[in-house]
């Protein structure tokens, strides 16, 4: 059996991006997820595997260096914190609108502006509803583990190189420093040119080798044309939401009340589950794993069985607005949120369920 | 089993470190584990705390609110936590610069003179082991086995041949704690 090893969230996205055959990291230094860059720069994997680590000089260059690397059809990522995922919106739309894959990790933090370095998910809009212009999405990972800050570097690669699209892990402060037990994946070579080729050889700049040439861009003047080219994506996100939603449900057999968190925050809600269980309050959790696609009818199909759903978030309420739409009025849906990078405790969760259900 | 425990003083007291070495101790007794510390603004100020959590079940939340047992090395951290030990729960402390000795009738309290071991031993950086050691008296939640593999794990191996020292300041808390309030 692989090692157990104890790591913190952070390191482990390093990690792993060496482990699974990364081509390039490209980032710039923020608070709560330093520890990425920091962890590949002492690894050198350079001298190992051949990856590229670079520090750029700023946020913007990074997302437009993973630009250049996943037009070349590598396996390219960056990570950051929420100010600096911010910066990093023009490039992600661009890549989104020239259909490439990447993978961007986002530790995120309180806000706005600056905000704080403590841990927060106000940048659940930002990640799930496109973030910079354009109709577009990406695929949003949300680890809740030490274990899935892992995982879900695989996955979010895999998935963005099967739908050419950019994946992100959305995770916050907590997970990025705490420590868990992991298990690491076994190391996949990096890719030769040749897979290269293979995988991505009808639309990566690898040379023109007597071919039409291929043109990477998300310009195109013509308005139908652009609205063609719209329509494609359109139908790549209804085949991502059909076949790519992810979640767990726990305690939810019995439940008659509802929490709907991601993340640490899914965490916290587990503890409150069993106070509140204590106290004789059935209520179980439903947590999507998948942000984008979010879990619709799996919080549809509970409808007809609870009495409410209490959506946690550490924010001022912007998953909830996904959850009352899968909801459609059919039962009582309520949010409890702290901001700024206050974590919620337990048993204050517990205290909004009984206040805000009148248990 | 499970064990809440917050490791609470200044940066530079070893906190952050004793917490990952008992963190792996569990590990080597196959048990669940997490480790979260304090990375915000407090910790710029030079007080630092993590919250260690070692279960024989699946662990939920990682942020806690109340413990099982406190390990409060400055007073900062005594004003902070006494008030978050769960009724019944445990408070080890090192009474070195606490000016408001802890007064809950309703846990158990223990003193041990970590600092003035640890100076008296010649070597200030085996306090933290001595503070893990009066703590491993109190709740015997790991082993002395798993502790030395623990260390192993969470030492780089060049400091490997530090640990009997390690151990042996271990030892030195388990005989010198205090008990100053049992329930």
């Amino acid at each position: 059996m692989a090692e157990v090893k104890l790591m913190k969230g952070n390191e482990v996205i390093a990690e792993t991006a060496i482990r699974c055959g990364c081509d390039g990291y490209f980032g710039y230094p923020i608070t709560p997820q330093s520890e990425v860059m920091e962890t590949l720069m002492l690894r050198k994997p350079w001298e190992e595997t051949g990856m590229v680590v670079l520090q750029a000089e700023s946020e913007v260059a990074a997302i437009n260096m993973v630009y250049g690397g996943a037009s070349c059809g590598k396996k390219v990522m960056t990570s950051s914190s929420s100010p600096g995922i911010s910066l990093k919106q023009e490039g992600i739309t661009y890549i989104a609108g020239s259909e490439l894959p990447c993978l961007v990790v986002d530790v995120m933090r309180g806000g706005p502006g600056l905000g704080t370095i403590q841990p927060s998910q106000s940048d659940y809009f930002q990640a799930t509803k496109g973030g910079g212009h354009g109709d577009y999405h990406l695929i949003v990972l949300a680890p809740a583990s030490v274990q899935e800050m892992s995982d879900f570097v695989v996955l979010g690669f895999d998935l963005a190189f099967k739908y050419r699209n950019p994946a992100m892990v959305l995770a916050d402060g907590v997970i990025g420093q705490m420590m868990e037990k992991v298990v690491l994946p076994d190391y996949t070579p990096r890719r030769t040119e040749e897979e290269i080729e293979k995988q991505c050889g009808d639309w990566a700049l690898t040379g023109k080798k007597n071919r039409n040439r291929h043109v990477i861009t998300s310009l195109e003047l013509e308005a139908p044309r652009q609205e063609v080219f719209n329509e494609k994506l359109q139908r790549k996100y209804r085949e991502i939401e059909a076949n790519e939603v992810r979640y767990e449900m726990i305690n939810c057999e019995d439940a008659e009340y509802i929490f709907v968190a991601y993340g640490s925050t899914a965490r916290i809600c587990q503890k409150s589950i069993q106070l509140a269980r204590e106290a004789g309050i059935k209520v179980g959790l439903l947590r999507p794993i998948t942000l984008y696609p979010f879990p619709m009818k799996p919080i549809s199909d509970l409808c007809g069985r609870v009495k409410g759903f209490l959506s946690v978030e550490m924010s001022a309420g912007q998953m909830v607005e996904d959850v009352r739409l899968a909801v459609e009025g059919r039962v009582k849906v309520e949010h409890y949120g702290r901001m700024g990078g206050v974590v919620p405790t337990p048993e204050e969760i517990v205290v909004a369920l009984r206040e805000k259900f009148s248990i | 089993m499970t064990e809440e425990i917050i490791i609470a003083g200044f940066g530079g007291q070893g906190v952050l470190s004793m917490g990952k070495i008992l963190a792996y101790s569990g590990i080597m007794q196959d048990q669940e584990v997490s480790w979260m510390p304090s990375y915000g603004p407090e910790m710029r100020g030079g007080t630092a705390n993590v919250t260690v959590i070692i279960s024989d079940d699946r662990i939920s939340s990682p942020v806690l609110n109340a413990f099982d047992t406190a390990i409060v090395l400055n007073q900062q951290s005594m004003d902070k936590f006494e008030s978050l030990v769960k009724p019944g729960g445990t408070l080890v402390y090192d009474p070195n610069g606490i000016t408001h000795h802890p007064t809950r009738k309703d846990i158990n309290i223990y003193q041990i003179e970590g600092a003035r071991l640890a100076s008296e031993g010649g070597n200030p950086k085996i306090f933290n082991m001595i503070i893990l050691g009066a703590f491993l008296k109190v709740k015997p939640i790991i082993n002395l086995e798993n502790l030395e593999k623990g260390l192993q794990k969470s030492l780089p191996a060049r400091h490997h041949k530090l640990i009997p020292m390690n151990i042996e300041a271990v030892q030195t808390g388990m005989n010198n704690l205090v008990t100053i309030n049992q329930i």
